[in-house]
């Protein structure tokens, strides 16, 4: 268990103030200067070293990330953008960090910013976020009027705007490359790769976008070190991350914890275990509405972090720990997220456009049981069909919950279509 | 250069190209939708995946740049798969109404399914249908046979440059259409017919009339305007069905204008099929060799000076030569090519060509334009300066006609004195085109059928002197002609001979009874009233303006119904192909006149089209060499003076009526009522 001292998010509560004076008095924006004096270089390998792995979904490492930004300014400037459009079903990490710990993204944004020589950084919120987009510009605008960011930012000569974006609400928005298209104000659809943001992003600019967690943990990595961080956790799953516990738990909660924890410790300590008991839990969504689902047996001992869970056909994501006990029908909940997917298609490649839709009309049926037992492969089919060949990862997102069900509950599904069956010959 | 496997085979392409072009490089096919090579990537069909090794999941060949080293496969079984699978999302809400679509027999849809799709479906739900939309009078929609590839929008906002077409709503909601209910205002909106791979965009005229198979396509040019598009002509039985646009990157890319593409229902109407005369003031229907014999008595005793011939904007130059070789056996000097009374004409040859070339365009760095608005002139040419603008470092200005010419441009305004002041290096655009490094600027007609355009050619040749557009290689010196027919006309020299009249000198003639006989040729567009007493012969294909004031009329051939030669606004001679017979009796036009000769015992010397083209060869070495333009060389021209202070116009108001083809056209008139007759009739108190 994560020890006090370790804690990153020591407002992750709202207990305290959020504003320049508490975050100060938590060790926010201290000796910035001097690690911004320390060089971009210093910064990039220090979070090289900390192994700190992107937090909102994909865990591609941070420092490499920041890394491949062009060493040298060109004729065009370089941009950091925030994503702040958390829109994960189950998560509600940055949106905390956002209200109540907001001094920590905005110094993240310096020390990423200079560290990829960037002079402003867009932070692209949620739209639905209102009040955490209040706390953040209230944390901007203090921080400017204390010249820690603006003009020299915390006297170091360097030059740093922070800019807040609010979006529209569309989940696709939270895809990189689609948040871009939504920045320069065009419609949210994921763009082609190659080119990556990195070479050509934000008004066709070299661009990095990282996600909220990522850049608010920065400062603190950089103060204590990155060897601190990957002291923590496991290699290759290093440092400390929030995870959001929803679901059929007694106590839901936001709580950073120590990469690499059990998910059975992780469930009871910090949310009262499961409604019922250990015994009574169904199963466990482990990263956000995308990845599939955990049966209990699995939940018993798997860990949470990138590659433990990856080996057991899952994936750690944004963290959000969905709970669900024996109460549940299983299958309904799905189909609630493939209809969710269907819902946030942008539309644009035809797997995703066309496979999201036919996928939830399955599901519906499958609910129902007025189905065939052969459909439940050829729905398997389908989900492989759009996995992966899609311009973005939402078909992927659309198709692994599908693909889990079936993989773990198949004979609920079969049962469903036999007891339709039985009513129908009866009746 | 790197250097790639595909499929086994080794090929080594420029960087920068994708691997869906290295492999049609190599004769591999891949199946696509959405690329397009005019277009930009889209990369959103998902039909082109190939298996790159080394990268996990499957990746979109038309988007994917080559690297060195790169082994891609298209051909594993899990790309099959994948195909089949993009196919089979494609086709689960896409109506299985082949039989009724008019893209069937065409449809790239169709084809691949049939190369690469299943061969039964697996989807049972209910399939989507969505409403169609109202693009005009030009292109029918059926948007539930939409497959969202989204050329239609790249099209008109990237090469029409209208930016009407777009994407609303996301997910299976996705539709494309105009935002608010509109017709596509685009001259190049039929585009977008050849350009859909389903059948969500048909040609609205050409609704369920043909199919495919069942057409004869023969290879043409276009003559709607001066560009000299290169065409396809559909025809069945004796009808012409329809008109397709060809390749030809030198001049039209694989883009028609709208009215080259639809005015051809005008081909059926109002056609002259049988000679005429006009016996107590009313044409009376006649025999050819009456008619024939009718002028030959006419024009017997009458000297040379009160004879006159106008050749007209479609006139080919078989006729042209024909009819000008008839004239100088009849001695008479009084010939003109130029209806609309342009101050062009004799040498040298580059003062009435478009010499920077319409490829040449793409190299140019500024542009002038004078008294011109290319969207209307020349549509498709006006794309291609659009072309040239969406690279970047090219600016635009325009002395002329205030419009919307679908890229930024300096509006400089529509007075002559202008271009005095460019031209003596006082206005601050001169300084723009002294400094560039291939400057160019396009004359139009609207400042050269003027009283003083000779002037104004005279100020044009200066500021193309002066500001460096001619030099070793670069010709920035350009004439936008509109008549098919012009250059042609100038180029064979039908022109005024020694003491001869020009138009204005023939009508003034006629008006005075100097001129008795007044030959036209398919001249529609000069003013009949002024032709007095004359007696007025008129050959052409339309009953139009001039077989309305003829005495005799003469059924000729329209541009499809002939093999003839039109040189365009470059100097590129280029040749129609006979596709239908002309209706009824008439006949080809050099014909006609080698018929006349005969009967006036003028007979001309060629009896066979073989024998007249090696006569034009022989008034003009340029017509031996086929589609081909050769540069031409630079003298002195124009007048010096100082131009009138008139404002100069574009002398096309209506893009949809230039000409007896289009005025005839049913659909070129709704085009007019959608587009232009409402603005004009609209007073604010008819409701």
């Amino acid at each position: 268990m994560l020890s006090d001292k370790d804690r990153i998010f020591t407002n992750l509560y709202g207990l305290h103030d959020f504003r320049l004076k508490g975050a100060q008095a938590r060790g926010d924006w201290s000796g910035t200067k001097e690690l911004l004096a320390k060089g971009r270089d210093w910064i990039i390998e220090e979070m090289k070293t900390s192994g700190l792995r992107g937090r909102g979904g994909a865990g591609f490492p941070t420092g490499l990330k920041w890394s491949f930004m062009p060493k040298e300014v060109g004729t065009r400037p370089h941009y950091l953008v925030v994503n702040a459009d958390e829109g994960e079903p189950g998560t509600c990490k940055d949106r905390d960090i956002m209200r109540y710990d907001p001094h920590k993204l905005v110094e993240g944004c310096l020390l990423a910013g200079f560290a990829m020589s960037a002079h402003a950084a867009y932070i692209y919120i949620r739209g639905e976020f209102i009040r955490e987009a209040e706390n953040l510009q209230v944390a901007i605008d203090e921080a400017r009027a204390a010249g820690l960011i603006g003009k020299d930012a915390c006297g170091s000569g360097w030059e740093f705007e922070v800019y807040v974006h609010r979006g529209g609400g569309a989940y696709i928005c939270g895809e990189e490359t689609a948040l871009i298209q939504s920045l320069e104000g065009k419609k949210g659809q994921p763009r082609l790769k190659p080119p990556f943001p990195a070479g050509v992003g934000l008004y066709g600019c070299p661009t990095t976008v990282n996600n909220v967690e990522s850049i608010a943990v920065a400062p603190t990595i950089l103060r204590r070190g990155g060897a601190w961080f990957s002291g923590l956790g496991r290699p290759k799953n290093s440092g400390t991350k929030v995870f959001c516990i929803s679901g059929h738990v007694e106590q839901p909660c936001n709580v950073e914890e120590e990469m690499g924890i059990p998910l059975k410790e992780l469930i009871e300590k910090h949310a009262g275990g499961v409604r019922g008991g250990w015994d009574n839990l169904l199963g466990i969504i482990p990263g956000g509405s995308s990845v599939p689902v955990l049966t209990k047996d699995i939940c018993d001992t798997v860990l949470m972090d990138f590659d433990s869970l990856r080996d057991v056909r899952s994936g750690l994501g944004t963290a959000a720990v969905i709970v669900m006990d024996k109460s549940t029908d299983i299958v309904r909940a799905i189909t609630r997220l493939s209809k969710f997917y269907k819902h946030e298609s942008c539309g644009q490649c035809t797997p995703c456009r066309e496979g999201t839709g036919w996928m939830w009309r399955v599901m519906e049926r499958m609910c129902t049981g007025k189905a065939s037992i052969e459909e439940i492969d050829q729905l398997d089919d389908v989900t492989r069909q759009v996995e992966g060949h899609t311009i973005c990862a939402l078909g992927d997102a659309a198709a692994w919950p599908i693909q889990g069900l079936i993989r773990s509950f198949r004979p609920e599904l079969e049962r469903r279509i036999r007891e339709a069956r039985a009513n129908a010959r009866a009746a | 250069m790197p250097k790639l496997t595909i499929d086994g085979r080794e090929v080594e392409v420029a960087a920068g190209t994708t691997i869906l072009q290295a492999a049609d490089y190599l004769g591999i096919e891949i199946p696509r939708f959405c690329y397009h090579e005019r277009l930009a990537i889209a990369g959103n069909c998902r039909m082109c995946l190939v298996d790159v090794e080394k990268s996990p999941k499957p990746v979109a060949s038309c988007a994917m740049p080559v690297a060195e080293g790169m082994v891609v496969h298209t051909d594993t079984p899990q790309i099959k798969k994948a195909r089949g699978g993009v196919l089979e999302f494609l086709l689960i809400n896409h109506p299985l109404d082949c039989p009724i679509c008019d893209q069937g027999g065409e449809c790239d849809l169709q084809d691949e399914v049939m190369a690469y799709g299943f061969d039964r479906g697996r989807y049972h739900e209910n399939k989507r249908a969505v409403k169609d939309k109202d693009f005009g009078p030009l292109v029918k929609t059926t948007m539930t046979r939409c497959i969202h590839c989204t050329r239609c929008v790249r099209f008109i906002t990237e090469v029409a440059g209208v930016p009407e077409l777009g994407a609303t709503g996301r997910g299976e909601n996705l539709e494309i259409g105009t935002y608010v209910e509109k017709a596509l205002s685009s001259e190049l909106s039929g585009n977008i017919v050849d350009l859909c791979p389903v059948g969500a965009l048909t040609s609205k005229p050409y609704a369920f009339m043909a199919r495919p198979w069942e057409l004869k396509k023969t290879e043409s040019i276009d003559v709607f305007d001066a560009l000299g598009a290169n065409i396809r002509v559909d025809t069945r039985g004796n009808a012409v069905m329809r008109v397709l646009p060809r390749l030809n990157d030198d001049v039209n890319e694989e883009w028609l204008g709208d009215k080259s593409r639809f005015a051809v229902d005008g081909l059926l109407r109002q056609r002259l099929d049988r000679p005429y005369l006009r016996k107590d003031g009313k044409l009376q229907p006649i025999s050819w060799s009456e008619a024939l014999a009718a002028i030959a008595a006419k024009v017997k005793g009458l000297g040379g000076a009160k004879l006159a011939a106008i050749a007209g904007d479609m006139a080919d130059c078989e006729a042209m030569t024909a009819l000008k070789d008839l004239f100088g056996k009849l001695d008479s000097p009084n010939l003109d090519c130029r209806q609309d009374g342009a101050k062009l004409g004799g040498s040298p040859r580059a003062s009435y060509l478009f010499n920077s070339t319409v490829a040449g365009i793409e190299d140019a760095d500024v542009l002038l334009l004078i008294g011109t608005n290319p969207r209307v002139e020349a549509p498709v040419l006006n794309a291609r300066i659009r072309k040239r603008y969406l690279k970047g470092g090219f600016s635009v200005a325009a002395v002329g006609p205030k419009a919307n010419l679908t890229y930024k441009h300096e509006y400089l305004g529509d007075q002559t004195a202008i271009l005095s002041a460019i031209a003596d290096g006082s206005h601050p655009f001169a300084a723009v085109l002294k400094a560039a490094k291939k400057p160019m600027l396009i004359l139009g007609q609207g400042a050269l059928a003027r009283v003083d355009g000779d002037i104004l050619l005279g100020l044009a040749r200066k500021i193309a002197e002066t500001t460096g557009m001619v030099a070793d290689g670069w010709n920035g010196f350009n004439v936008l002609h509109l008549a098919a027919a012009r250059v042609g006309g100038l180029d064979l020299g039908f022109l005024p001979g020694a003491g001869g009249r020009d138009v204005e000198g023939i009508l003034a003639g006629a008006e005075k009874g100097e001129i008795s006989v007044v030959y036209l040729l398919g001249a529609d567009e000069i003013d009949m009233s002024r032709l007095g007493k004359a007696f007025v012969i008129y050959q052409g294909h339309h009953g139009d303006a001039g077989a309305h004031r003829a005495d005799v009329v003469l059924p000729g051939a329209a541009y499809t119904e002939k093999d003839a030669t039109y040189v365009n606004t470059e100097g590129r001679v280029q040749r129609t192909n006979l596709a239908v017979f002309p209706p009824g009796e008439a006949k080809e036009d050099w014909k006609i006149l080698r018929a006349l000769s005969e009967a006036m015992n003028k007979v001309l010397p060629y009896d066979t089209l073989g024998k007249l083209r090696a006569r034009m060869a022989e008034v003009n070495p340029l017509f031996a060499g086929i589609n081909a333009i050769a540069p031409a060389s630079w003298g002195s021209f124009g007048a010096d003076g100082v131009p009138a202070a008139d404002p100069l116009a574009s002398p096309v108001d209506n893009y949809y009526m230039t000409d007896p083809i289009s005025r005839a056209s049913r659909t070129m008139a709704e085009c007019t009522a959608r587009f232009v007759g409402c603005a004009h009739k609209r007073t604010g108190t008819n409701g």
